[in-house]
């Protein structure tokens, strides 16, 4: 009896020991948050070695700040649906159409002598009017994702077709510009030496992060992202998950709008396309796994004010910008390689899930080299 | 009822074919001019661009895989090729070879960097798009090549007749090379045995490498394929317009690859064919051509092309999940 007690004590440590490194894995996923963190100090140091005057300097955090918002919010619109399992491609046609409507409402609608009570009522009113727009997209977005059954790469492709046409449509092509100053006092004015824009992004930010980690909703994310099919045998309505995924993702597009306008201080059907793509590399490079199911927020600001620290470096020592675009894209292969070559020393066991794109929940396989 | 739609819409191509013979009845009943051969052949030459990309662009879904580089890999490889041409004098053969084995060598890139790296080759290729597309515009400065050779710049018809209403019918080269580039890929996936191998490696990575598929050597064979065809592509678009713009094809990725699923080909490999891609280019043109013909305005062509999309994966999406159910049914 006692000897059982012991065996089943010490296979229950092993397995304990085993459950504390899945859950820490789980916890953390494949954020190497560290490892992101040294990456942005080793680069803040180098460019503050290269330029000791200009850029350890308040006004280039500062800068900076004024720089991360937007690509930080169309990031977490994109990084939701892609711990979800999913992707949301038409992220930036979704922005442009939000900001459109409410600089359609500003611009044309609104009485331009209107002022004070009036003004703040027409402001509210447009606001009030995007987040609809978005929340439509996003729910019909779900519907059609949780319904159809086809990968969300498929239905958002046609959904950013879809919303980008419009957009063209109703504009031909032009762009709305001139929006109350009041709109604008998001992109310029500063609290405590803090942008707005800032404070904005990074209140949503935690809220996002705390949403993920802390709320029943953000744990069935994560469980729909690692396992679609478990999850619904284990009695959860995954379409109603996938649903809420869709509906988060565009109301951060209503957000990423807003801040769009103010700093542009116009909207058009073709403002930041470019930026679509570079929020899968903002995500990738935070350690989100692109598989599903794993991802962190703390991951992903991190990977914004590497790329941020990259260009603003590159900005201050006069180099082309689209040379700091390129070193986005290298600095993105160094961390998979990295990530790589850390998991074939098995530091990192999740990294070397199956390599291809198997349909969603399958076992994680071996790779065909080890296998053969 | 579901039974009947089941059987319709169970193969893409078949869907799409159907989709064309109702609106080519509706497009010629309402406009005269729609149903004319010299109509017919300038749409064929207007999509040839698209046409050759969504080629290469199938290859790789088949594989399992998604590159979304290769508009960068085609700009880049049209400027080089214009450079030598006009820059330096190249003859037509070696400014050619050059761009040719430019895009080969960006796409090789493409299948070592995500066989290697074991990382969705969309990621993969997303970093390598960036890189590229920006060292190309860093190095040109965006700068475009007007004074192309003439050899490059002059239309190249193969065949001219006047038809008995007096439009004259040109087939030119955009024409002949995606026809060839079509007849080569449908050739190279379903008879050759490297071709099989890609659809067996999409369709099923472990088990393809079990039987003895050397993987990387298929990856290397379908992004190389597809970096070649981007040169192709990126050669016939500088010749259409005459110049070699670095920024031309930007953003035309995700539509080539949205002609090409719309075609049939899965995004999770292993599925598609040659013959769907060209009835989708063939959809799509028509349904821009039919709507220019009817004076509706081009700014509404997103719209429709962003609703066929929905529709067409919505009624795979449907049709996929009636199979699933009679596999069920049956099992029971």
């Amino acid at each position: 009896m006692s000897r059982m007690a012991r065996n089943l004590g010490k296979t229950g440590n092993r397995t304990t020991a085993q459950l504390d490194r899945l859950i820490a894995t789980l916890r953390y996923g494949t954020t190497n948050v560290v490892g992101l963190l040294v990456l942005l100090a080793a680069l803040a140091g180098l460019f503050s070695v290269l330029m000791p005057t200009t850029f350890p300097h308040a006004t280039t955090l500062q800068a900076m700040m004024f720089q991360i918002p937007e690509l930080g919010l169309l990031s977490l619109a994109m990084t939701v649906p892609l711990v979800s399992g999913g992707i949301n491609l038409a992220i930036i046609a979704t922005a442009n159409l939000a900001g459109l409507l409410m600089a359609w409402i500003l611009t044309a609608v609104m009485p331009p002598d209107a002022s004070g009570a009036t003004l703040a009522l027409w402001l509210a009113g447009a606001l009030a009017a995007g987040l609809m727009i978005c929340i439509v997209v996003g729910l019909v977005t779900g519907l059609l994702v949780a319904a159809v059954g086809v990968h969300p790469i498929l239905v958002t492709l046609g959904t950013m077709t879809l919303l980008h046409g419009l957009g063209i449509y109703f504009t031909r092509g032009r762009t709305l510009s001139g929006f109350p100053d009041a709109l604008i006092l998001i992109s310029n004015k500063t609290v405590l030496g803090i942008p707005i824009s800032f404070l904005v992004f990074a209140v949503v930010a935690l809220f996002i992060h705390v949403l993920l980690t802390r709320t029943e909703l953000g744990v069935r994310i994560h469980m729909i992202g690692s396992n679609l099919e478990a999850t619904r045998y284990s009695g959860v309505d995954t379409h109603r998950v996938q649903v809420w995924v869709y509906i988060i993702s565009s109301v951060l597009c209503w957000l990423a709008a807003i801040i769009m306008m103010a700093r542009f201080n116009s909207a058009g059907a073709d403002i930041a396309r470019s930026y679509l793509l570079i929020t899968i590399l903002a995500a990738i490079l935070g350690g989100v796994d692109p598989y599903g199911g794993f991802g962190r927020i703390v991951g992903l600001f991190i990977a914004l004010w590497i790329l941020q620290t990259i260009a603003s470096g590159f900005n201050l020592m006069d180099i082309s910008p689209h040379l700091a675009l390129a070193s986005w894209g290298l600095i993105l292969l160094l961390v998979m390689a990295a990530k790589r070559i850390a998991a074939s020393f098995h530091l990192a066991p999740k990294a070397s899930r199956s390599w291809s794109h198997a349909e969603p929940g399958s076992t994680p396989n071996r790779s065909p080299e080890e296998s053969s | 009822m579901p039974k009947l739609m089941g059987a319709v819409f169970r193969r893409t191509e078949s869907a799409l074919f159907a989709a064309i013979i109702v609106t080519g009845i509706i497009l010629s009943l309402s406009s005269p001019y729609f149903l004319t051969v010299s109509n017919f052949v300038n749409l064929v030459e207007a999509y040839s661009v698209t046409t050759i990309l969504a080629a290469g662009a199938f290859v790789v879904l088949v594989s399992g895989g998604i590159d979304i580089s290769f508009t960068a890999t085609a700009s880049a490889a049209q400027y080089l090729a214009a450079y030598l041409a006009a820059r330096h004098g190249l003859s037509p053969v070696p400014a050619l070879a050059a761009a040719a084995a430019l895009g080969i060598a960006l796409g090789a890139i493409n299948a070592l960097l995500t066989h290697y790296l074991r990382v969705l080759s969309i990621i993969v290729t997303i970093a390598t798009a960036s890189i590229n597309y920006a060292l190309l515009i860093y190095f040109t400065n965006a700068e475009e090549i007007y004074n192309l050779p003439d050899w490059w710049s002059n239309r190249i018809t193969f065949l001219k007749y006047v038809t008995a209403s007096g439009d004259v019918v040109r087939i030119t080269l955009p024409i002949v090379v995606m026809i060839a580039v079509v007849l080569l890929t449908q050739y190279l996936m379903s008879r050759t045995r490297i071709g099989r191998q890609v659809y067996a490696l999409g369709g099923n990575p472990e088990a393809a490498s079990r039987i003895g598929i050397e993987v990387l050597r298929v990856q290397l064979l379908a992004y190389g394929y597809l970096g070649f065809l981007a040169a192709v592509a990126g050669f016939i678009q500088a010749g259409r317009v005459h110049q070699a713009v670095p920024t031309a094809m930007a953003g035309q990725e995700l539509n080539v690859l949205a002609v090409a699923i719309l075609g049939g080909a899965s995004l999770v490999g292993g599925v598609g064919s040659m013959g769907g891609v060209v009835l989708a280019v063939f959809f799509l043109a028509m349904l821009q051509n039919g709507l220019n013909l009817l004076g509706v305005s081009s700014y509404f062509f997103g719209v429709v092309i962003g609703l066929a999309i929905l529709i067409s994966i919505s009624m795979t999406g449907y049709a996929e999940k009636h199979t699933r159910k009679r596999y069920v049914a049956r099992a029971k």
